[in-house]
Formats: structure tokens, C-alpha cells, sequence
């Protein structure tokens, strides 16, 4: 008489998995469906086997996007991680500037990513924007809606500004879990103030510095709020994004099928690139493990 | 290697201590002669690791001095002490080999690569960690860490000084045996001077020559471990060495006998008449079992460790510890025991006292 | 009694637990004992039903409870680490588990002053944790396990982080404590010293699987395999290659002894002779003991004995010996073993022979 586990624990789950089924995956069947078929409206569907991925895959506007997008993602990571690590390092182990620190650091991470929009576009415009305008007074060639240079650098301050806030919370943990007795030895030892970097802290933030790069990446290989609220994917097309690129296809152009397809992909692509970036990771530590 | 001499020292965490009872270490002179193994032993709370602290250079003591070979460092930090140590939980730099963790020290101090690479094969065969020199540190084994920790305070020469604090906590028993053997025989070999901070009696007396034992921020006792057992010169080290620790009796003195409750005790000295809070105090190793002796008591439990046991008795409600060594029988019919006189302790509010005509001893 | 039917617990591939038969009897003590990572933790985890088995069947008074929830049976657990709520008095700490049962005031109290007052905590019942000894919070952390009656109270090396001496007083407490409840007791530990003293049965585990389960005493002074012998001994166990010949145990350089009454019996061949430190001694105490000269590495010594570190024709021997003594390092002495405590293994580890003097009163 083999009595495994408890059964009733399954039909717990019922309520949160037929959620899930509505929110997430019919409509992504329904993304499938598109993908695959052809429609002239009135439910009427053609299906068009993968024609709707050969157009993406050739489409010069895609390919164009998708390198912007792993640029702008580059970018963010090259600056947002070191930076946080870098203010984590300087800031308060303990009492109430500690305390402060953390509560600054929160509040732009608690503002809505549309408000984060809104903000900085108000911030860089020459006439009324504090940043734009004093920028101009100084003679600095500055406008978003003409100048893709200067497009970009905002968006990337602004992504910055927003961000970096998350790295240096979890950045500041992995540092707090450091017991005081590495620090001693690196004291007895002599070791210089990069070297207790090196060898004791960074390794030490290894955990917490991949899920802070995962979701950074993730985060801003996603990123469409701030920048379509901001530049709106201009000048030209200098600051489309991937998502930009898409919500344009499907929802300007009307162009469902095509839309559907680069969803699936770009779908794919994040999942790939996150399951690579952990496997390295991973990898990276198991490395250090005896055979 | 250093002579370390603790002078008036006293450390309280108060900045305004308005008396002893704010001072977490009272008033200590010591001298810790260049390369001698010492132990300070304590419950937690004595303050052995505040006075470890004050000795690497991590705390600055409230009042007196800390010398290194007669020279002041009250003040140097840390990294001028030259000092070492191996913490309760191992501490080595994780992505580095065996090989680069031992090297650390010298290529901090720009040591050129032919020195450093002689001494760290020299250090890796003093601690057995040659054929592990290739290996991340990361995956080895605690009591393998440890050997680490060791190795990179004895790679530098001019070492004032090696510190242990508890560094066998996370040892199992079996390994616990084969890192204490080495670290003895590290000392015996290259005659480092090493302080060793434990609550553990076990490891404080197999350890060192001399033992410095600590209670409530005081020195109470230091000598070596067959003092602190047979001549325990406060109430604490009689508890506090031993296991079970002395059997402690509040008795009045005179002469040579004690009396102890109802009973006489005979002592193998004249102590005089003695006033205060009297206590005589006898090692359960030598309490003898028998029947029809001279002090009746009730048996209650023999709790059987191996090679010995130890009776658990009552002498007229007051709890009395024997230890009857393997192969010795119980008789059956036990119902008192006898005291050896040569080693019963006379206590005098909590300190021990000369028997007349005899220095302190 | 609850009952481990052929269990076995496996992760991603990685054998934790072999398959182990096990039954525990109400109202008994069984103090798991063996290394890190020898099955300690993953055992108990089964036990309360915290882990699932891979293969094989819990029975708790005849009824199969594999896979109930931890929360569903009458389990009480006490770790190594004080777990305690801080922001509670200790008196709500204790109470707390009474009270997600719903148990009514007049009821909780009567438990809670019964409990405190078995563990002698009557006098903190108004204090937090944080104000409290380290051995205070370990026995009140024990009062919350055992407050509310559970059937089966699991102790993780309840005592690790403790102080040497309050180790000691509350090792003697536990056994009494354990006798006055009436529950399944299960005890892991790393020391032999703590499993003897504690009394009851000992399961010897190592890598994964029980070696040996039976009363304490039994299994220290009966092992049944080399394994077994040597996670019960503290100082390790001495070996050594043993040639029988007829009535004869031939040791290295052809030393000859007479064989013990249960050694005569085996068929004349190779064994491994296995005896404890303290029954090798420095003088020939009976006289069939036999003389082996060793050499001497370190000593260390405990206060009334002293460690004698020994080398043997290549083996590494550890001997306890009485009184205090330093012989020089590296010079010869002899040792003397009766074969009454010598134990014959046969070369791949199982018991051929116990030793002769079993040691039982």
C-alpha cells in the first residue's frame, strides 16, 4: 500500500494555474495563431506556414532594430553594473545615513515607467526643461527631437538614473553578508584596497551580480515605455527599439501576421539569451568545484 | 617572532566607565615570552576575544599598553603588527588556488617571485597541502581551509606572532586530532609565538605550555595545564578544568581538619583558623568509592564514558562527582567515600590558600 | 515506535541516505552519531517528515505516514542554532506552539510552568531571549519542543554552539529530561563522549548508512566492523597489521603476543588489530601485556593525562595515558597492550573477534 504525496495539494493550485492559462498563455496561442495564418478579417484565417518569419528575418527595419536594441542593452549593463557596485562600495555600513542612503536610492525604482517618461522629456526640453534649456544657454547643440546623439545619451541617463538604484540594493546585501573576519585577513595580509576587491568582495557579490545583470538585461532588451514616451522612436528611427519596431508593425501597420511572428522570435530571444547568460554563470562557479 | 608584553591594560566599551563592573577586561599585566604556545580559555563573555582583538590591533585598549618586543604598538594598526591569524570559520580567498591563497601576503609586500615560490612549497609542506597547491580553494574541505589560513601566517618570517581564535569550532572530532597534532608539531618546529583562544579545556591544555585562564574580564589563573588541574588557585579553574570539574564544599577550617557539614575532614596540612567563605575542594579523580568509609553518601547515577566513569552521588544533599577509571570495579555495596588529603584545595573567599609554613603555591 | 522500512533518499543523482531499516521504540533515547555529511541531518529530515523518502515506507505506531507533512504528526525539532522568537518573553516563547493548537489559558500555563520548571527556567519566564546565556536559549528553545507532548522530539547538535561547560551541564540534563517525557528521542551528534554520556542507543552512521544500532555501551564495546569502531572512539582508534598463529598475534618486527580467549578461536591468517588510546599503557600492567616499541612525536598534555602521540613500525597510534608526562620527541619508548582489549578485524573492515575483557559491569 505505496501512499505517495498528498494529492488534495494539486486542486490548491487549480485557481492559480486556470489564471495563468487566461492571462498568459491563450493569449500567447493566440499570438501562435496569428503567426501562422493569414486573415482578412471576419475570423476567416489562411495558413501561410512560416511566410510571416521569412518576411521578418528579411526585413532590413528588424535587424536594424534588434542591433540598436543589443547596443542600447550593452550600454546600460557596461554602466549600470559597475556603477552600483561602485556606489555600494562608498556607501554607510550602518546608522542612520546607511538608512537614508537605502530610502533615496528606493525612491526612483518606485516611480512608474511611464511618470519616468514624462519626467525626462519635461527635463529635456530646451524651452521649459531645466537640463534642455540650460544646456542650450551654454551654447550645447542639444534636441532630442532633431539630434539622435543627443536622443541616445537621454535615454541612457535616464535608464541610468532609473536603474542603477537596483544594483546598488543588491549589491549593498551581498556586501552586509560579508563576514568582518575577510576583511580582517585582508588587513593581516596587507592587501591593497583593490585587492580586497578582487579577491574577497567580488567574489563574494558573484550571486547577487547575476541576478542583478539577468534582470537588467532582461529589463532593457525589453524596454518600450520610457523611450516611446520620451523620443517616441525618433529622430527617424534612431531610438527604435525592438518593442517599438513591433507596437509600430502591429498596431500602426496593421500588419498582425508579421507582428505575431517577430513577438514569437523576440519571445525566444530573451528566453535564449537569459538561459545562456545563467548557464554561464552557472558554469563559471562549478568550475571552482572539485571533480 | 616577538616577546608580547601586556602592560596596566583595561578595556571597557563605555566611554565614561563609572567602575569595574563597566570594564570588560579589569586590569592585566602579562608577559608572553617569544615563541612560547599559550591559550587563553574562558566561557564566552570573559573577555578573551576582546583582549585578542586588542592584541591584533583591532581595538585600541581604554588605559595601559600593548608591547611587541619591548616597542609600543597600542597605536599601530593591524598591518604594521605583523601578526596572523586563523579564525572560527575558515577564511581564504575563494577564487584563488592553494597556490596564489598562501602566496597573498608576500606578493602584497612585493616580495620578488623566486622568494615567494621557495616559501610556499616550503610552508605547503609544513601544513600537508603540496599535492593540493594546484586546487581552487573553494571546494576543499574546512579542516583543509584552516590548513590554508595557517599557511599564509607562517608564510611571512617575520611573523610577530600567530592568533587562533576557536579555530577548531567547525572541525569534526576526528580531524580536530590531526590539526592539533600538526599545529604542535608546527611549534615545536619553528618555534612561532602563538595564542590560542578557546572555551574548550580540551584544546587549551593539549595545546599550550601555559594556560591563561580568564573569568569576568579577569586573569584568575595562568600556568601550565598540570597546575591549573592539580593546584587551581580560584574556585573557577577547579570548576572550570576538569570534567567533570572539583567538588566544591563550603566547610570551616582549623588547624588541619575541615569540617564539613557533620563530617570531619582530615587535611594533610595545617591551614590555621580561617575566616571568610570557606570551601574545600577535591578533583573527583580522586575520590575513592567504598563501602562502610569515612564520608557516607547516596549513589544516584554512574554515567559510563568509555575509559572511565563518573558517579554521580549526594554527600547530605551536596551533589559529589567520583571517577572510576575503566577496569576498576564499583562494589556493589558502595555507600561512602574517601578523599586522598594530599589533594584537597582550601579556599578562602574563592582564592586558595598556603598551608602554614609553605609559600603560595 | 516509529519504523523506517528499506527508505533511501537520493538528490539529482547524489546518494544522502542508503537504504536503511531503522525501528525506534517509544520512551527510548537514540543518539545518531558520525561525521559531517555521514546521513545525520538527512536521517532526521526523514524521520520528521520534513523530506520525502526516495524508495521505501515511515511507519508511526503502524500506520504508513510516508509523505504526510511535518506539520500533520508530532514532531518537535531543536537545532543547533538557538531558535528562539526574539521580541517574546519566554514565557510566550514556550507558549507559542500551544497556542496555534488553540489551547485554552488555564491550560497553557499548567504546560508551560511544568515544562520551564523541568528545565529550570522558572525564574526567566519574564525575560526575552536576547538576555539570556547561550545555554539559557538552547533550554528554552528545548522547552518549546517539548512543551507541547510532541511523539517524536528531534535534537540536531543541540549543543554545538555552546560553551565547553554549559555543554557538560546540560548533557547531564538532557538524558533526565528525555526519562521525565516519555517521547522518541533523536539525537545527532559528532562526539563519541556526548553519545556515551547520553546514554540510550547509538545508530553509528557513516557515508550515508547506519553502521550499527544498538545501546550505547553495547556499540562502543562491540563494534561490528573497523568503520563503526573508529567513528566511536575519541582519540581515533588505534590499528595495526596482526599476524595469528595458532595461540600466538604476531605484530610488526615479529613482536609476539598471546592470543585473547575470543581470538583462539579464528583461523590462523591477517587481521587488523584495532584497540582504544587508553589501553595502551606505559607500564606492563597485567602480565600477558605485550611490549611495543614506539617512538614518540608530540605529548599533550589535559591536566591529570597526557596525549602521547606514537609512532609504531609506519602506524600512527595515539595512546592516554595517566599522570603527567614529557617524553622528549622523536625518543624511543616502550608500550605495553594487553590483548584482553584487542580487537581483530578482518582485512576488508567486518568484526572477526571481539576483544577479550568486554568491559560490562
Amino acid at each position: 500500500m505505496q501512499k505517495t504525496q498528498n494529492n488534495r495539494a494539486w486542486f490548491m493550485v487549480l485557481p492559480v494555474f486556470l489564471l495563468v492559462a487566461f492571462s498568459a498563455v491563450l493569449p500567447l496561442m493566440t499570438v501562435v495563431n496569428y503567426a501562422f495564418n493569414d486573415t482578412f478579417g471576419e475570423n476567416v484565417f489562411f495558413w501561410v506556414g512560416t511566410d510571416w518569419f521569412q518576411d521578418v528575418l528579411t526585413d532590413d527595419r528588424m535587424w536594424a532594430a534588434l542591433k540598436r536594441q543589443l547596443i542600447f542593452s550593452a550600454i546600460i549593463l557596461a554602466i549600470e553594473v559597475p556603477l552600483g557596485i561602485a556606489i555600494a562600495l562608498c556607501m554607510p555600513k550602518r546608522g542612520i545615513w546607511a538608512s537614508l542612503c537605502l530610502v533615496l536610492l528606493a525612491l526612483p525604482l518606485l516611480i512608474p515607467w511611464n511618470v519616468v517618461g514624462t519626467i525626462w522629456q519635461l527635463f529635456a526640453r530646451i524651452d521649459i526643461g531645466l537640463l534642455g534649456y540650460t544646456l542650450d544657454q551654454l551654447g550645447i547643440s542639444y534636441n532630442l527631437g532633431q539630434n539622435a546623439t543627443a536622443a541616445w545619451i537621454t535615454l541612457i541617463v535616464m535608464d541610468v538614473w532609473h536603474w542603477t538604484s537596483l544594483v546598488i540594493l543588491l549589491s549593498y546585501a551581498g556586501l552586509q553578508a560579508i563576514p568582518q573576519a575577510y576583511y580582517q585577513a585582508g588587513r593581516i595580509d596587507q592587501a591593497s584596497r583593490w585587492a580586497v576587491f578582487r579577491y574577497i568582495e567580488l567574489p563574494k557579490l558573484k550571486g547577487v551580480l547575476l541576478i542583478a545583470v539577468l534582470l537588467r538585461f532582461m529589463d532593457s532588451f525589453m524596454i518600450y515605455t520610457e523611450p516611446f514616451v520620451v523620443t517616441g522612436g525618433g529622430p527617424g528611427s534612431a531610438t527604435t527599439f525592438l518593442s517599438i519596431d513591433l507596437v509600430k508593425m502591429a498596431l500602426g501597420q496593421f500588419d498582425l501576421g508579421p507582428a505575431a511572428a517577430f513577438s514569437i522570435m523576440y519571445f525566444l530571444v530573451i528566453l535564449l539569451v537569459s538561459w545562456a547568460f545563467y548557464t554561464i554563470m552557472v558554469n563559471l562557479d562549478r568550475e571552482d568545484v572539485p571533480k | 617572532m616577538a616577546q608580547i608584553t601586556l602592560s596596566g591594560l583595561a578595556h571597557s566599551y563605555f566611554p565614561y566607565p563609572r567602575g569595574e563592573q563597566d570594564y570588560a577586561l579589569k586590569t592585566i599585566d602579562l608577559t608572553w615570552e617569544d615563541g612560547g604556545a599559550y591559550a587563553l580559555l574562558g566561557a564566552s563573555g570573559c573577555g578573551k576575544t576582546t583582549l585578542l582583538n586588542i592584541i591584533s590591533g583591532l581595538r585600541r585598549p581604554s588605559q595601559g599598553q600593548v608591547l611587541f618586543n619591548g616597542q609600543d604598538v597600542t597605536d599601530a594598526p593591524t598591518t604594521a603588527r605583523n601578526i596572523a591569524q586563523v579564525f572560527q570559520f575558515p577564511v581564504v580567498y575563494d577564487t584563488m588556488t592553494v597556490r596564489e591563497n598562501l602566496a597573498f601576503p608576500l606578493r602584497n609586500r612585493g616580495m620578488d617571485r623566486g622568494y615567494i615560490d621557495a616559501r610556499v612549497q616550503a610552508v605547503a609542506r609544513m601544513t600537508g597541502l603540496e599535492d593540493r597547491l594546484s586546487r581552487k580553494a573553494q571546494g576543499l574541505t574546512a579542516d583543509e581551509k584552516q590548513k590554508i589560513s595557517l599557511g599564509r601566517g607562517m608564510v611571512r618570517e617575520d611573523v610577530n606572532a600567530i592568533l587562533f581564535d576557536e579555530p577548531l569550532t567547525v572541525i569534526d572530532p576526528q580531524m580536530k586530532w590531526e590539526l592539533r597534532t600538526q599545529l604542535k608539531a608546527l611549534h615545536r618546529e619553528f618555534g612561532h609565538t602563538m595564542i590560542y583562544v578557546t572555551h574548550d579545556q580540551t584544546e587549551a591544555l593539549t595545546f599550550a605550555d601555559k594556560v591563561v585562564l580568564m573569568h569576568e574580564g579577569r586573569v584568575v589563573q595562568l600556568g601550565t595545564p598540570e597546575e591549573l588541574f592539580a593546584r587551581p588557585a580560584h574556585t573557577f579553574v577547579g570548576y572550570f578544568i576538569g570534567s567533570p570539574g572539583m567538588n566544591l564544599f563550603d566547610a570551616s577550617v582549623d588547624g588541619s581538619t575541615a569540617q564539613v557539614g557533620r563530617h570531619r575532614i582530615p587535611l594533610d596540612a595545617d591551614y590555621g583558623a580561617q575566616a571568610g567563605r570557606v570551601q574545600i575542594g577535591i578533583r573527583p579523580e580522586f575520590v575513592t568509592l567504598e563501602r562502610d568509609g569515612d564520608l557516607p553518601v547516596t549513589l544516584q547515577r554512574v554515567e559510563d564514558v568509555g575509559r572511565h566513569r563518573i558517579v554521580r552521588a549526594s554527600l547530605d544533599g551536596m551533589a559529589l562527582a567520583a571517577v572510576v577509571p575503566e577496569g576498576v570495579e564499583i562494589p556493589a555495596d558502595a555507600n561512602s567515600v574517601t578523599f586522598d588529603a594530599g589533594q584537597i584545595g582550601v579556599f578562602v573567599n574563592d582564592w586558595r590558600i598556603a598551608p602554614r609554613g609553605r609559600g603560595a603555591s | 515506535m516509529i519504523e523506517l522500512q528499506g527508505v533511501s533518499k537520493s538528490i539529482t543523482g547524489r546518494v544522502h541516505m542508503q537504504r536503511t531499516d531503522l525501528v525506534l521504540q517509544d520512551g527510548t533515547m537514540n543518539v545518531l552519531l558520525g561525521p559531517t555529511l555521514a546521513g545525520k541531518t538527512t536521517l532526521m529530515r526523514l524521520i520528521a517528515g520534513l523530506d520525502v523518502p526516495t524508495e521505501g515506507r515511515v511507519i508511526d505506531r503502524g500506520q504508513d505516514v510516508t509523505g504526510v507533512r511535518v506539520q500533520d504528526r508530532k514532531v518537535a525539532m531543536v537545532y543547533q542554532q538557538f531558535i528562539n522568537y526574539p521580541s517574546m518573553t519566554v514565557f510566550d516563547n514556550i507558549a507559542s506552539p500551544l497556542r496555534i493548537l488553540g489551547w485554552d489559558r488555564a491550560r497553557i500555563e499548567a504546560a508551560v510552568r511544568k515544562t520551564a520548571g523541568m528545565l529550570r527556567l522558572e525564574p526567566l519566564l519574564d525575560r526575552k531571549p536576547l538576555e539570556l546565556s547561550g545555554g539559557q536559549q538552547q533550554r528554552c528553545a528545548l522547552a518549546r519542543a517539548l512543551v507541547k507532548e510532541a511523539r517524536i522530539v528531534l535534537l540536531d547538535e543541540p549543543l554545538a554552539n555552546l560553551d565547553y561547560k554549559l555543554r557538560e551541564e546540560l548533557r547531564i540534563e538532557i538524558p533526565r529530561i528525555f526519562q521525565e517525557s516519555g517521547a522518541i528521542f533523536v539525537y545527532a551528534t559528532t562526539e563519541p563522549e556526548e553519545a556515551l554520556l547520553l546514554g540510550g542507543n547509538t545508530a553509528t552512521l557513516w557515508e550515508g548508512r547506519i553502521t550499527q544500532f544498538g545501546p550505547a555501551p553495547q556499540v562502543y564495546r562491540q563494534p561490528v566492523d573497523a568503520t563503526t569502531a573508529r567513528v566511536y572512539s575519541d582519540p581515533p582508534m588505534n590499528f595495526a597489521a596482526v599476524r595469528k598463529q595458532g595461540s600466538r598475534l604476531v605484530f610488526a618486527r615479529g613482536v609476539q603476543a598471546m592470543a585473547g580467549e575470543t581470538h583462539e578461536r579464528l583461523a590462523d591468517g591477517d587481521y587488523l588489530a584495532g584497540f582504544r588510546a587508553n589501553h595502551l599503557r606505559m607500564n606492563a600492567h597485567s602480565g600477558v601485556a605485550v611490549r611495543l616499541d614506539c617512538t614518540i612525536g608530540i605529548s599533550e598534555i589535559t591536566g591529570s593525562e597526557t596525549f602521547l602521540h606514537l609512532d609504531h613500525a609506519g602506524d600512527r597510534w595515539v595512546a592516554l595515558v595517566h599522570g603527567v608526562h614529557h617524553p622528549a620527541p622523536g625518543s624511543a619508548v616502550p608500550m605495553w597492550l594487553d590483548p584482553a582489549h584487542v580487537y581483530l578485524f578482518e582485512p576488508g573492515g567486518r568484526l572477526a573477534a571481539p576483544a577479550p575483557y568486554a568491559g560490562m559491569a
